[in-house]
């Protein structure tokens, strides 16, 4: 009976750290952009949570928790055929060609 | 389904489901049912999903961690699909 | 769109004032972000109008959403029967914003106490409740909530006593839950809006209970 790394139930672990933040701007938009694919069914939470699961413990370790979600969100989109890796490429190119930082690397200046 | 269920020792092989490893092979009683829901195990791979019935299962601390249980008569409530449960007096 | 840290008075590279969130060197994930959302748009899929919308709509939602929900429950017995019958039902009456939750509330009382967490992933009631916080997404949190729930209770300041029983919720599928904690001794007569202001969302997810000021 196997036991996958996320299924974590149980398992010896250390002191909970009652860490929390504020959530930034672009993390507040990976959260929009995944309510609003999922609602308009180009996916379900169940896919999400299958990509994030497929990701590893490694991830789980080293990425944000909104870091690892773009990325999930990203493979579901991808799935569903809403764009191609060809066209996700360039627009990576022309988002880092902006600037340095996320202000001025996304349109319109983030939030303003 | 019976009022006490035992919950089906699968394994998950990598999949996608929705059973915890530490529920899996144990004993408990059904706290409610929820009716039925999509099953979660075909969405996450974007098929169609058949309704499966969904039912709260309540198991005590001595159930799941026997003599190292930090209080036996504590519980967890957890749902569980029907798929994965079977009467606890099944062979 | 409100700004979620006060600037520092400080100029960044860009020349708009600092934002600590912004203004840090891109990251992979925010160019992915970046990239990802500007392709739904220019695909058609979103607009730029319906993500600042989510935003706005989950900036909304709060532990004071769910606070004043217990509050109406400690003080009308009717309303209180209702939310532990239909939670979802019941937030939708107080006007709660909560898309398609399925909601279970747990009630404690002088013997139970109930505690939340979801083991296998983080799932949380965050259209009632807001966003989860950091530690209830751990791996010690998810770990260790259903095998040890009285230590990690005591790591977050509430001691029980050994004759109330715990009853730990693991949000395994469809269903999300809220504790409607204890309303304590001392508060009678108070109206619902001091009473709300006692509930925090670590009351509502059984890591504590309402205590009195002072």
């Amino acid at each position: 009976m196997d036991k996958s790394w996320h299924d974590m139930g149980g398992d010896p672990a250390g002191p909970v750290i009652p860490a929390e933040h504020d959530f930034a701007l672009w993390e507040k938009r990976v959260d929009a952009l995944f309510m609003l694919t999922t609602a308009k069914g180009l996916f379900t939470v169940d896919a999400l949570r299958r990509v994030l699961e497929d990701m590893g413990p490694e991830a789980f370790e080293t990425m944000t928790y909104y870091e690892r979600w773009i990325t999930a969100v990203n493979r579901n989109l991808i799935e569903a055929g809403v764009y191609s890796t060809a066209e996700l490429a360039a627009k990576i190119a022309e988002v880092k060609a902006r600037g340095a930082d996320y202000g001025t690397a996304s349109l319109g200046g983030g939030d303003g | 389904m019976a009022e006490r269920v035992r919950v089906r020792a699968w394994g998950s092989h990598g999949l996608h489901v929705r059973t915890p490893h530490y529920l899996r092979g144990r004993t408990g009683v059904i706290e409610r049912c929820l009716g039925p829901f999509p099953n979660p195990e075909k969405l996450a791979y974007r098929l169609p999903a058949e309704a499966q019935t969904l039912y709260r299962v309540r198991f005590t601390m001595a159930e799941l961690w026997g003599p190292s249980a930090e209080n036996p008569d504590d519980t967890v409530d957890a749902e569980i699909y029907a798929h994965w449960l079977e009467p606890a007096d099944a062979p | 769109m409100p700004h979620d840290h006060p600037d520092h008075g400080g100029i960044s590279p860009s020349g708009h004032p600092y934002r600590p969130d912004q203004d840090g060197p891109l990251t992979e994930a925010q160019a992915l972000e970046i990239a990802v959302r500007e392709l739904l748009i220019e695909k058609g899929i979103v607009t730029a109008g319906e993500i600042a919308a989510a935003i706005a709509r989950m900036d909304a939602r709060s532990p004071a959403v769910g606070a004043r929900i217990v509050a109406r429950a400690w003080t009308d017995p009717a309303f209180k029967a209702r939310l532990l019958a239909d939670g979802s039902a019941a937030a939708r009456e107080m006007g709660a914003d909560i898309d398609a939750l399925k909601l279970v509330v747990v009630e404690n009382t002088p013997d139970t106490h109930n505690a939340i967490v979801c083991t296998l992933c983080s799932c949380y009631p965050r259209t009632l409740l807001g966003l989860p916080p950091d530690w209830y997404k751990s791996r010690e949190y998810r770990s260790r909530m259903v095998r040890e729930p009285r230590r990690v209770l005591a790591e977050f300041g509430l001691h029980l006593p050994p004759n109330v029983r715990v009853r730990v919720h693991d949000s395994t599928a469809d269903m999300r839950y809220i504790v409607l904690p204890a309303r304590p001794a001392g508060t009678e007569g108070w109206s619902e809006e001091q009473l709300a202001a006692i509930v925090t969302r670590d009351c509502m997810i059984g890591v504590a209970v309402p205590r009195l000021p002072g």
